[in-house]
């Protein structure tokens, strides 16, 4: 056994894991409260790491300020995007509302390769120390702030959601729309604020991821990546959303590992999660911590 | 406590589903401070009404006025912040919240801090206003008699308190004028008379002007000061509680030979 290797790569897993499950969280968030299953979840850390890149090399901005710019347009585009694409298909079948997400999907992926080619850029350095050392592990110095800043989120999530006059009203209108609107809460606000956050937060670790791989197509595959994490966790439970993406990013390293030392059918770092993904569906449909009755699409 | 200004208009306003007449040309008024009830067998129209009141509906033809203002075509919620509060036919309480946070979420629209002000919590107002709010639904919560649940999640309780929970929920916007959708369907003697004094002291201490609906024609003879009758969607009746039990056609409608199934009704 490799030691050294094995808890490198769980190290990375943990770290991995922890974006899956802030993007994870993305996710619950807009199935929750507006009962869509966003298929473009990917293309917003697409869109995020291309913005915050075209920022900092077209512009040349300091990464603090364009990160922050990434961060206020993503929200107009969260927003405008639910507006625009999204509200009219309150009512409609779901499996409508799939087919447009998909379409979203697609279309965003053609767009950045238009707009921004199809090469992998590398962000300007962001960081004067490329890797620290962790216990004897080189981590990259990215990878360390993607922890630090997917705790933060997590914390930030779980006050919003428990202290938070909008995080009420978002859990309420979550509960009965019907209800909700008695109360006050405008349910269109509600649905505009879920797709800004969710858009912002994904763009996050669209950037983080961004800046230790490069920005390419590939980043929208981690949208992908992020269903096994939530049927894992249960589609609507935001707390079952992070377990499930930590526990699909150190199996994913994991299996990484295994595949290297043994069995040596290589991409089964690609693979593994969607094992878990089809495993959990036959034995535990509902996932670790959702709630039983849901609908399934 | 009734005053002379109406805080309620309905004029002559229709709703159909397809084919389906709910409403045909319904008009009435409240008075402010009134307690007003709606009585009607079953499928004659009342919750159509009361929805078409707080804006899940609305009427295809006719005006609602609500405080002097024209609301007919307004969202639900905005009707709510106009001060308009409701509860329904069939619990729905946000059963996963204590109920507490039920109530807070009552206050939601009334709160001035977001989450920018609120960082600065001990400089910009923020716990000041959130101990106002807290107070507020202390005052509630003693009122109804639930200061023993206020933590326990709502989804737990008994049918009962889950009614007052609701209630509560309803109250805690401050609304004047608040649209009770059969407050005591399915409750005991007991607990409809403990529900008949929060409907009473609401209406005459805390200045909400009620309009209700119910079955149980006992209590709505007893605490109503205006009753108006619904059947197949028209407006067929409408004065004091005595004037509305002398009513030939009231009788005949809906007080006279009961159905087995309003019967049930009124039992459950």
């Amino acid at each position: 056994m490799n030691w050294d290797l094995l808890t490198q790569l769980l190290m990375n897993g943990l770290i991995i894991g922890a974006l899956y499950g802030v993007v994870a969280m993305c996710f619950v968030l807009i199935y929750k409260s507006t009962q869509i299953v966003n298929f473009a979840q990917g293309e917003f850390l697409l869109i995020g790491a291309w913005v915050c890149w075209w920022f900092l090399t077209t512009w040349e901005l300091p990464f603090v300020v364009g990160f922050l710019f990434t961060l206020a347009f993503m929200t107009v585009f969260g927003i405008v995007l639910q507006t625009v694409v999204l509200r009219p298909m309150i009512g409609e079948p779901i499996i409508s509302v799939i087919m447009v997400t998909i379409g979203l999907s697609l279309f965003f992926q053609a767009a950045m390769k238009w707009i921004f080619g199809v090469n992998v850029q590398p962000f300007p350095k962001v960081f004067d120390v490329q890797t620290i050392e962790v216990f004897g592990m080189q981590i990259q110095t990215a990878y360390v702030m993607s922890l630090f800043i997917s705790l933060f989120i997590m914390i930030g999530f779980a006050w919003f959601f428990k202290s938070s006059k909008h995080g009420l009203a978002m859990r309420a209108t979550a509960f009965d729309q019907q209800v909700a609107q008695s109360l006050g809460i405008s349910v269109k606000n509600v649905f505009a604020m879920a797709w800004a956050i969710s858009a912002v937060v994904s763009a996050v670790a669209g950037i983080v991821i961004g800046i230790v791989n490069g920005v390419s197509d590939s980043l929208a595959f981690i949208g992908i990546k992020v269903f096994p994490a939530v049927i894992l966790g249960g589609l609507d439970s935001i707390i079952g959303a992070i377990v499930g993406g930590v526990i699909i990013g150190l199996l994913e390293n994991f299996a990484e590992y295994a595949d290297g030392q043994w069995f040596q059918v290589g991409n089964m770092y690609t693979i593994a999660p969607f094992y878990v993904l089809v495993i959990i569906l036959m034995i535990k449909p509902y996932g670790l911590f959702g709630t039983k009755d849901i609908e399934r699409v | 406590m009734t005053g002379q200004s109406p805080i309620l208009e309905v004029n002559d306003i229709s709703l159909r589903f397809g084919g389906v007449r709910a409403l045909s040309n319904v008009s009435f008024g409240v008075k402010k401070g009134e307690l007003f009830s709606i009585i009607g067998p079953n499928g004659a129209g009342k919750t159509s009404l009361l929805n078409c009141i707080s804006g899940r509906y609305t009427p295809q033809e006719g005006s609602i006025k609500f405080n002097d203002k024209e609301v007919t075509k307004m969202t639900p919620n905005h009707r709510a912040e106009m001060g308009m509060g409701r509860t329904f036919q069939n619990l729905a309480l946000f059963a996963h919240m204590t109920v507490l946070d039920n109530i807070m979420v009552g206050r939601h629209h009334l709160m001035k801090n977001n989450f920018l002000t609120g960082g600065l919590y001990w400089f910009g107002g923020a716990q000041k206003e959130e101990l106002e709010h807290r107070r507020y639904a202390e005052d509630i919560i003693d009122f109804l008699e639930i200061s023993h649940i206020r933590k326990s999640v709502a989804g737990t309780l008994s049918y009962g308190l889950r009614k007052r929970v609701e209630l509560a929920r309803a109250v805690a916007l401050r609304p004047d004028l608040i649209l009770l959708d059969e407050p005591m369907a399915g409750m005991n003697l007991e607990e409809k008379e403990d529900m008949a004094r929060y409907i009473v002291d609401l209406n005459e201490e805390w200045g909400m002007t009620v309009i209700m609906i119910e079955h149980d024609m006992g209590v709505v003879m007893d605490i109503s000061e205006r009753v108006m009758v619904l059947d197949f969607g028209k407006n067929i009746a409408e004065g004091l509680p005595h004037e509305i039990m002398a009513n030939d056609y009231v009788k005949r409608a809906y007080l006279g030979e009961e159905t087995d199934e309003e019967a049930e009704g009124e039992v459950a």
